[in-house]
């Protein structure tokens, strides 16, 4: 085999450029829509929006989305979709709701309880899936239905004829896991930053901002978690394998049924970890919790550089796509735009978003 | 002659009230490269598909290295050292080399949760196993997609053998590829089989198979026809065999010997 160990240069391959092989980042779209974002915003916007108190509010209901967009995205990548996780945030809404105030559990039975119910229903989508060998897209979508109304009808029971479930607040009250999902971290620090001026106060000496939103700690925790797992784990190559080609993947060794159900799992755990924040931070359930919220989700994924078709993406690519949503929503109401332009705004992204994904998928694999 | 890696023996496979495989017998010894010949329609995927583990055969023993083996998984067959380049070569375009290369098989370094793929490993490793097979790549995290159709078979030869094959499965491996990369597929083959691996090379173009074969078995409806050493057998009486005999002979006649 030595003989052919030489060096062989093949002087029709041109050296690629830096610029070139950024392009071929799947979170690079993101980024520059990000950046055009922020500029939009600098020149229209109030200038209350990027200061301390504008950012988090426009990072919380990111958070917020982002937790599942992370989710929708790493499912996306290994080659399927979820449209029930909107549903699946009411449907962990009741869960939880019912068993903190209904039954009194404390967070501690009650959390790992909601999470055990939404990997359950996601299993079942994921079996559903694989079994029949039916697009993912309608299986869930007839569980974006059943959850819906399971939700509807679930909390009428508990409420005895209501659609929401209120007394969440008083009941994790005390409860040592509360600060973990709700309320703001880090307030010593930010009340010592107000003392010797770093963050703006009101009249009484309280800051602006009491703390980070736990949301956002948890949004970055599982962004980063999910990128090492997708660039630096065999089940990350795995996930891209499952995605890009099932038949491959699965001739070469991968076992992409465990690695899809896995997905279908985690990403309705995301939404139950949503759940369980909204649902402490409103101190109520309601079976309107997460509509719309697939759509969104599954928006933030494709403009963060996910391929419809599965086996390309970034869970960073879905952080900046949910900052995006979160710059949108909040940033509007800084402005003189109708805030209704967001839907509008959110569509041309989406479409801006899929032609520049294409593009960029021919260029990875050479197609021309 | 060295004794048979494996042995497949009257191998029969019915789909239903269809018959794929009406008794098929092969076996590969190191380092030679069995032709497998047939049309299509010959049962060759099926019967290569039972030696790989994705089917099971409905009669007929498989015996490696002398004992009786039963795979139920193609993941079975690749732990005994039985693999297997389909035609769809099991690659994926948007992938980078080195994730194809150990797509399934990861090299791993550290423990428990911090357990990690061990990235720079396997980008060497597959820089070098392409290195060893003649080709140069552009870089470990090149695409897939961006190979020829010959550099993309060359990959799944060398992963093959990276991973201890002692019996490569190659399933026509030259039929959509130019001159040029048919001969580099053919020489890869040289390469493969002087390690001492065992080359399964299922093709339909007689030529292809004439230029590496060490022995040649043909597959017609489902049956082996025997089996014939290098030297001992023509191109034209493997074309007859594959085709069945008379009809092609006729047909041939009118094309004035082309086919």
């Amino acid at each position: 085999m030595a003989d052919t160990a030489q060096i062989i240069v093949d002087e029709r391959i041109k050296k690629e450029s830096f610029g070139s092989r950024l392009m071929q980042r799947p979170e690079l779209g993101a980024i520059a829509g990000v950046v055009l974002v922020t500029i939009f915003f600098l020149f229209t916007a109030d200038s209350a929006m990027f200061t301390l108190s504008g950012i988090m509010n426009f990072m919380t209901p990111a958070a917020q989305l982002g937790i599942l967009a992370i989710g929708a995205a790493m499912l996306m990548i290994g080659g399927e979709f979820d449209l029930s996780i909107g549903s699946m945030v009411a449907f962990a809404g009741l869960i939880f709701g019912a068993c903190v105030v209904t039954f009194g559990l404390p967070l501690i039975i009650a959390i790992p309880i909601t999470f055990v119910f939404a990997a359950l229903v996601g299993a079942l989508n994921g079996a559903i899936v694989l079994r029949t060998g039916l697009p993912s897209f309608i299986v869930t979508l007839a569980f974006l239905f059943i959850l819906r109304g399971v939700s509807l009808v679930g909390l009428k029971l508990a409420t005895d004829g209501s659609t929401q479930l209120r007394g969440v607040r008083d009941a994790v009250e005390g409860d040592f896991l509360t600060p973990l999902f709700s309320g703001d971290a880090f307030g010593g620090l930010f009340a010592w930053l107000a003392e010797i001026g770093l963050v703006e106060t009101f009249n009484n000496g309280a800051p602006k901002v009491p703390g980070i939103p736990v949301e956002i700690l948890w949004f970055i925790a599982l962004a980063l978690a999910a990128t090492y797992i997708l660039l630096r784990t065999p089940y990350g190559n795995w996930i891209f394998a499952s995605g890009g080609d099932r038949n491959a993947a699965s001739n070469s060794g991968v076992p992409v049924r465990r690695v899809k159900i896995s997905l279908f799992m985690l990403t309705a755990c995301c939404a139950a970890l949503v759940a369980i924040i909204t649902v402490m931070d409103a101190g109520s359930t309601d079976a309107r919790r997460g509509f719309m919220k697939e759509f969104e989700a599954i928006i933030a994924a494709v403009i963060g550089g996910c391929l419809l078709t599965g086996g390309y993406g970034s869970a960073i690519g879905a952080f900046f796509g949910a900052i995006i949503f979160g710059m949108v929503v909040i940033g509007l109401s800084y402005t003189n735009f109708d805030q209704d332009w967001f839907q509008v705004f959110l569509g041309g992204m989406l479409l801006i978003a899929v032609l520049f994904n294409n593009y960029i998928r021919k260029r990875v694999t050479g197609e021309r | 002659m060295a004794k048979p890696i494996i042995q497949m023996e009257n191998i029969e496979k019915h789909f239903g009230n269809i018959i794929a495989l009406a008794g098929v017998s092969f076996d590969v010894v190191p380092g030679e490269c069995h032709c497998l010949l047939g049309d299509n329609g010959a049962g060759k995927s099926t019967f290569i598909k039972t030696m790989s583990g994705v089917h099971k055969p409905t009669k007929g023993t498989i015996t490696l290295d002398g004992k009786p083996m039963h795979f139920d998984s193609p993941r079975d067959a690749m732990e005994a050292g039985i693999a297997t380049v389909f035609q769809d070569l099991a690659m994926i375009p948007l992938m980078s080399v080195t994730r194809n290369f150990f797509m399934g098989r990861e090299p791993t370094k550290g423990r428990g949760p911090f357990k990690r793929m061990d990235i720079k490993t396997a980008n060497d490793i597959c820089v070098e196993s392409m290195r060893a097979m003649g080709i140069n790549l552009r870089g470990p995290d090149q695409a897939v997609g961006t190979l020829s159709g010959g550099e993309r078979q060359t990959v799944a030869i060398a992963r093959a053998v990276h991973f201890g094959a002692k019996v490569l499965i190659l399933d026509e491996p030259t039929s959509a590829l130019g001159v040029r990369q048919t001969s580099n597929v053919l020489a890869t083959i040289d390469r493969v089989r002087k390690q001492g691996v065992g080359v399964v090379f299922i093709t339909h173009n007689v030529r292809h198979s004439m230029a590496v074969g060490d022995r040649f078995t043909v597959l017609n409806r489902g049956k082996t026809l025997g089996t014939a050493e290098r030297g001992r057998i023509t191109a034209e009486e493997l074309q007859d065999m594959m085709a069945g005999g008379q009809e092609l002979a006729s047909l041939e006649g009118s094309l004035g010997g082309t086919v």
